[in-house]
């Protein structure tokens, strides 16, 4: 798994942030648009490209897009 | 005289129950058979199914395993149900998916068991001439897709809405044999159904909140509209939507 793919994903689920907004330190959750269909989005987006099914949880346990990505690849293996 | 009187009571009737496994369906059987029902239970998972059968009360209930999204399941269990006196078609699934994410398949794969299942097992259970004159039909629908049209609900929510349509086609069609046919359209209720765990326990308090009753339903909430459906109690009812939603829709 590739952290700047996984990055170009998560931003691809936003409309209205540039993507340069989008780091691995990024804290996801204080980005103005955020939302319950965005964190829908995201859960629906690692089940269709990483295989992965994640819970509204551990959305919620992640400050930033890094600590997803770290909860996808250790859900992965 | 008087101890005796109910109108509610389903004594001496022949009820098959579907997706009678699990949640909703379950305490429908289990409920019906009190009411002094026979009942035919039918689902996918065999350990579930006996589980249900052995909570109910009384003799003569009858379990059939079956995939009701292939021709055969249907086809088997039509074959193996008496003639009956109520049906309550409950099996489906749920789904919470964004709109970018729902493609005809995901589409296909909700609506084949929320919407083709019902109708299929209906249309094979009145053509063999399973469905008694006078019985009663309960579709199980939602308030989602007709009254609600919550973020990501949408495949599941149009799947219910073509089956609340297809409630008032198949009431004013079947009313010519006197069999009544009708909906319980429940709001959220506690079961695995729910459980996907996309959402977080924080949004899900907060779906609660929106609950004027401030609860979500139990199956036996929803168990009770279903049998006064099948009821004697409701013999002038036809071609109607029962909303059971502690108040969601108000
Ligand atoms: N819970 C809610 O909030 C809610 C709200 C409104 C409407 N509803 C509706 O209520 C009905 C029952 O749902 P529930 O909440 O009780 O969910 P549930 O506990 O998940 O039960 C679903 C039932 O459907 C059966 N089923 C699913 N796919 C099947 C298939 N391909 N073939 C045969 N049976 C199948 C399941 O059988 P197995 O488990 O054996 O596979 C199970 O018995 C559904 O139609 C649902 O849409 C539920």
């Amino acid at each position: 798994m590739d952290i700047n793919t996984f990055i170009d994903n998560f931003a691809g689920q936003f409309d209205d942030t540039d993507r340069s907004v989008f780091t691995a330190e990024t804290k996801f959750r204080e980005i103005d648009e955020w939302s319950s269909l965005i964190a829908l989005s995201i859960i629906a987006m690692v089940d269709e490209e990483y295989d992965v099914t994640l819970k509204g949880e551990d959305v919620k346990g992640a400050e930033t897009i890094q600590d997803l990505f770290n909860t996808v690849q250790s859900k992965k293996q | 005289m008087a101890t005796s009187y109910n109108p509610f009571s389903l004594e001496g009737k022949t009820m098959l129950v579907t997706g009678a496994s699990s949640g909703i369906g379950q305490t429908a059987a289990v409920e019906l058979a009190k009411l002094g029902a026979k009942v035919v239970v039918t689902g996918r998972d065999v350990a579930r199914l006996q589980e249900t059968l052995d909570r109910l009360e009384g003799e003569g209930h009858v379990q059939v395993a079956a995939d009701l999204t292939s021709a055969d399941g249907i086809g088997a269990l039509v074959e193996a149900c008496p003639v009956l006196d109520g049906v309550v078609l409950c099996a489906g699934r749920g789904l919470l998916l964004p709109l970018q994410f729902c493609d005809g398949d995901k589409f296909r794969e909700v609506f084949d068991i929320n919407f083709f299942s019902p109708v299929e097992t209906l249309r094979l259970l009145t053509k063999k001439k399973k469905v008694q004159k006078g019985g009663a039909v309960v579709f199980v629908s939602s308030v989602g897709g007709t009254e609600i049209f919550a973020t990501g609900n949408a495949i599941y929510g149009t799947s219910k809405a073509a089956l609340s349509s297809a409630v008032r086609f198949y009431a004013n069609e079947l009313a010519a044999r006197k069999i009544r046919v009708n909906s319980v359209n429940p709001g959220r209720v506690n079961t695995k159904l729910i459980r996907s765990g996309k959402l977080s326990e924080e949004q899900e308090q907060a779906d609660i909140a929106k609950y004027p009753l401030k609860r979500y339903g139990e199956p036996e909430d929803i168990a009770h509209g279903i049998a006064y459906l099948l009821s004697d109690a409701s013999s002038w009812v036809t071609g109607q939507s029962l909303v059971i939603d502690g108040g969601l829709t108000i």
